[in-house]
């Protein structure tokens, strides 16, 4: 039986060589990788990668310990509940920009969820300058309930003064 | 004649990468086929075409049926494109693509926004379209796979948005 799934989570200063090393390490004990996705996040580099085969969560970390020393970086590994071929498709991409001011998540994320959607995969920024930052967000979904009810809730974030966009996405299979 | 679902091969069968060869013979026979694989696709999930490569024959005949997407498209109906060839392309656009032969697993892909294709019917006759949109992705993917390229060779950037169709 296989061994269960464990997430690697990795962060810290960015540098080239991480994602080679760590992996080389994993390869070398024959470790199994599944999905893994990895961003630079405020001048910071994080990857969370599934993992098994490479023992226990303390194997594990000790396994990496010399490339976590080497490069400076926080580790975590956790047992999780996970499959591979779960993917799940988005039906309605919602792009959002204004000035920043806090709480645009949290208000956009709540009236997406009263619609009826399911975020699936979330991305935002601050562009901008310094003394005049923006905030830029992408968010795919699924919309259990239509788009309509979505649309409704984007004119009402509207009147906040956030620009968002709606756009209905369908997936060509042939 | 009894229709028959026709096993789909899936990456990485190396026919999938062979670029097909054009159809000669507009006969019965190949009447017969085009049905076999409008039904394999139908047994799919949702699929909105197919390329008759993608059941082993390696030979230039594809489907494109723009009227089974989810929201109603401009689209020429169930089109039966046999030796097709893109005569023109215009504009681009960023859309989520899957395939029958690569399962669980979608990616964007740019392209054309509008084309012009020629193709022969099933009997043989030349005939031309102008597409957009939905329809016009699905000939750009189906003709891809005649070619031996799938949409995994044309994946860009998960975060790229340009308007999507």
């Amino acid at each position: 039986m296989n061994q269960p799934w464990l997430l690697l989570t990795l962060v810290g200063a960015d540098r080239p060589g991480i994602v080679a090393q760590v992996t080389r390490v994993l390869f070398g004990v024959g470790a199994e990788l599944g999905e893994t996705a990895m961003m630079r996040l405020g001048n910071q580099f994080a990857i969370m990668m599934m993992v098994r085969g490479a023992g226990t969560t303390d194997e594990v970390a000790g396994l990496l310990e010399s490339t976590r020393a080497d490069f400076g970086l926080k580790l975590h590994v956790d047992e999780i509940d996970a499959a591979l071929h779960q993917h799940r498709e988005p039906d309605v991409s919602v792009t959002v920009h204004s000035a920043d001011r806090t709480g645009i998540v949290a208000d956009v994320t709540a009236a997406l969820l009263e619609a009826g959607m399911n975020i699936l995969d979330l991305r935002s920024d601050v562009g901008g300058s310094a003394d005049k930052p923006i905030y830029i967000m992408q968010i795919d979904g699924e919309s259990s309930d239509g788009i309509e009810p979505i649309e409704e809730c984007v004119a009402r974030l509207a009147d906040q003064g956030l620009t968002v966009r709606v756009t209905p996405l369908e997936t060509m299979r042939g | 004649m009894s229709v028959e679902t026709l096993p789909i091969l899936t990456y990485p069968d190396e026919r999938l990468k062979t670029e097909c060869e054009p159809v000669e013979q507009f006969d019965p026979e190949l009447r017969e086929f085009a049905e076999h694989l409008q039904y394999t696709a139908d047994q799919g999930p949702s699929a909105v075409g197919i390329a008759a490569p993608q059941v082993g024959r390696m030979q230039r005949l594809c489907l494109v049926d723009a009227t089974r997407a989810k929201r109603p498209v401009d689209n020429h109906g169930p089109l039966v494109l046999i030796n097709p060839a893109i005569t023109n392309w215009k504009g681009f656009a960023v859309g989520r693509e899957g395939c029958l032969s690569i399962p669980d697993y979608t990616g964007k892909v740019i392209r054309a926004e509008t084309i012009e294709l020629t193709a022969q019917d099933a009997e043989g006759r030349t005939v031309t379209y102008k597409m957009k949109g939905f329809e016009a992705r699905i000939a750009q993917h189906e003709i891809d796979h005649l070619d031996g390229i799938l949409f995994l060779d044309r994946l860009v950037s998960r975060h790229a948005d340009l308007r999507e169709r």
